[in-house]
């Protein structure tokens, strides 16, 4: 299985706008297991581009090589042409990557509101001595963070549930929080993993139209990993396909349909 | 986002804002009304009970610099009585040697405590759990035998303080005045808390504590948030250890025995781990159960001291405050008009139950 090029990229092409995101020549191994094989492709701006492929294809994986939450043992994962490879976990999200992850993480014993807050985290600047004094530009600065999570709560249509206790939410509110504190972020990428599981048709109707938005309203770039291949299709500008750690296809969700190696992945994979 | 998202978003915050206010407002009452009680109720004691409730405070300031740790940001620590000993012997060294007056000894305990707590959580990074209760062991146990090694610790006998006189021409005798005076670093203490709680680096260490992955993928740093939790919880601790010093008049290394550590841990427990005031609950529980258990039994205190935490924790499973407090929260919820309800059972009305559609998957 060959990795097959169905579209030249923009840069290749020379002068257009250079791509946000680019993963180039990834490998992640688990001890034998090869989670990721040499994968490359890259995102351009202002796009939505879908990332499926069977279960255990290594869609999570590249996630976590985009947090660092895991190091890949080889290649290079740049952001705006700048790489990752020296920084830590933490830093991810202040240089404009944020995420949700594939079962909704979120903080438990905290407040809806306080959760999506932690979002704007990496943007503050409050430290122990200013907030332990509450000094002027603390004060300031948590109400800005209030006013960030507040609208970015309603653009999850979530906004009467601030004060909630977060382990209260349903399963598809959890995973709504979920996407407002990765929003909160305000990040250039956002990185969404399987946001249409375990939702019914309505909510996955609801959240087609959300993460539209996202990309037009918001002006955030998406990476989309997702098994609804309705969804998948009809958002996305790029899609690439992932098979045992491998690109096997990259291109127009039309462009993706017809090549057989697609089709095959994922018939030899149903039961 | 769009300006008018944005002015629907101000327009909420300036409703929440009133509303908040207003109960702010009553709990500012409440707040200002047993302050002054607490601050006349030693006008009524007898010396002893003063002093009493002087540990009371001192024990709170203790437990509240552990909560901050483990109930905050989930690292367990079975080693703040060491940290308590290092702030009693800097105010104790600083006055006996030095002397220097009894409340500027109090930044320098600070400092050595944030200080100890730094050094003490970069290697604790490594361990979680029952680990990390293990390292935190190993320094209570080891606090006593090593304050009597050293010879400007006063050895064995340890330090006598001069116990300090009250102000001149304020009319209170010693015990009202240092009751007085903790009374006012324990509200100091209880307000510091609250803010940092509050404040971004409160919501690190809560994030950090539910879940470390996510927080640090929101970009929190976590190595950084888990050694400051500790340096600021010891920072309290050892504040509470030099007023202690201070109040006694005397510091002794057997007054640091792990037992004092797992105090700050019943106490702690007892409150509410992840709570303010339970810390309060916490300091009377360590003053007054073990002589409680005395006067019951004299043969076997120990048993009902035991007796005593396990109906705590069996009534109060999260402690007296932590289990309270959400109770209080739900009756003031009764007594305000629900007008966010509507909103959220609206939302939760189309709750998932994950269910193929029509587009099917491909999995
Ligand atoms: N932390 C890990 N340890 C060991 N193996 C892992 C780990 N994470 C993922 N894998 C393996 O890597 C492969 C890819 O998994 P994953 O990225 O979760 O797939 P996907 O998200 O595409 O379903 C699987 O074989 C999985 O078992
Ligand atoms: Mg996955």
């Amino acid at each position: 299985m060959s990795g097959v090029p169905l579209r030249t990229t923009a840069a290749s092409q020379g002068g257009a706008p250079a791509q946000l995101l680019e993963v180039a020549d990834v490998t992640m191994r688990f001890g034998g297991i090869v989670a990721l094989d040499g994968v490359t492709f890259s995102v351009a701006p202002g796009r939505i581009t879908g990332l499926i492929g069977p279960n255990g294809a290594g869609k999570t994986t590249l996630f976590n090589c985009l947090s660092r939450l895991y190091r890949p043992a080889r290649g290079d994962i740049r952001l705006n042409g700048r790489s990752l490879a020296d920084c830590a976990p933490a830093d991810i999200a202040g240089l404009g990557i944020g995420r949700t992850f594939q079962s909704p993480t979120l903080f438990d014993s905290l407040s809806v509101l306080d959760n999506v807050k932690i979002g704007a985290h990496a943007r503050g600047r409050n430290g122990p001595l200013t907030d332990a004094f509450t000094l002027p530009s603390s004060r300031r600065e948590e109400r800005e963070f209030d006013l960030i999570a507040r609208v970015t709560l309603d653009f999850v249509e979530l906004g009467g549930a601030a004060t909630r206790p977060a382990a209260s939410l349903t399963f598809a509110q959890r995973k709504r929080v979920e996407l407002a504190r990765a929003l909160a972020t305000k990040p250039a990428l956002v990185l969404l993993d399987e946001p249409a599981g375990g939702l019914n048709h309505d909510e996955v109707a609801q959240l087609g139209a959300l993460i539209r938005s996202i990309r037009d309203k918001l002006e955030i770039t998406v990476l989309l990993v997702e098994h609804h291949m309705g969804l998948v299709m009809s958002l996305s500008d790029q899609v690439v396909v992932l098979n045992f750690g491998r690109v096997i296809a990259d291109g127009t969700p039309e462009e993706v349909r017809g090549v057989p190696a697609v089709t095959e992945a994922y018939l030899g994979t149903r039961h | 986002m769009n300006d008018g998202t944005a002015a629907i978003a101000s327009e909420k915050l300036a409703v929440g804002g009133e509303a908040r206010l207003r109960i702010g407002a009553w709990r500012r009452f409440a707040i200002a009304a047993l302050i002054v009680l607490a601050a006349a109720l030693p006008f009524g004691l007898s010396n002893y009970q003063v002093f009493e409730l002087t540990q009371v405070m001192i024990y709170a300031i203790a437990v509240l610099g552990l909560n901050i740790l483990t109930g905050y940001n989930g690292q367990i620590s079975l080693g703040h009585g060491g940290f308590f000993a290092a702030g009693g012997y800097t105010a104790a060294v600083l006055m006996h040697r030095y002397g220097v007056p009894y409340w500027a000894t109090l930044p320098p305990a600070a400092l050595v405590g944030f200080a100890l707590g730094l050094l003490f959580g970069l290697p604790a990074l490594r361990f979680e759990g029952p680990y990390l209760a293990l390292v935190t062991l190993a320094m209570a146990v080891a606090t006593p035998q090593t304050l009597k090694y050293f010879s400007w610790t006063g050895g064995q006998q340890g330090l006598n303080l001069a116990k300090p006189a009250p102000p001149p021409g304020l009319g209170i005798d010693r015990d009202r005045w240092l009751y007085l005076f903790v009374l006012v670093i324990l509200l100091v203490a209880i307000r510091v808390a609250a803010n940092l709680l509050n404040g971004r680096t409160g919501r690190a260490w809560m994030a950090i504590r539910d879940h470390p992955i996510a927080a640090a993928a929101m970009g929190v740093d976590t190595p950084r948030y888990k050694t400051l939790a500790f340096g600021t919880s010891t920072l309290f601790t050892a504040v509470a250890g030099a007023l202690a010093a201070i109040v006694v008049g005397f510091v002794a290394p057997e007054s640091f025995s792990l037992f004092l550590s797992i105090s700050f841990l019943v106490g702690s427990a007892v409150g509410g781990i992840a709570t303010i005031g339970g810390a309060i609950v916490g300091g009377f529980f360590i003053e007054f159960v073990p002589n409680f258990a005395n006067d019951i039994s004299d043969a076997a205190p120990w048993a009902i001291y035991g007796l005593a935490m396990l109906l705590f924790m069996y009534a109060m499973p999260r402690g007296v405050v932590g289990s309270l407090g959400p109770l209080a929260a739900w009756l003031r919820g009764r007594l305000r008009p629900a007008v966010a309800a509507g909103e959220i059972s609206a939302a939760s009305n189309n709750a998932s139950s994950p269910q193929q559609t029509s587009q099917g998957r491909l999995e």
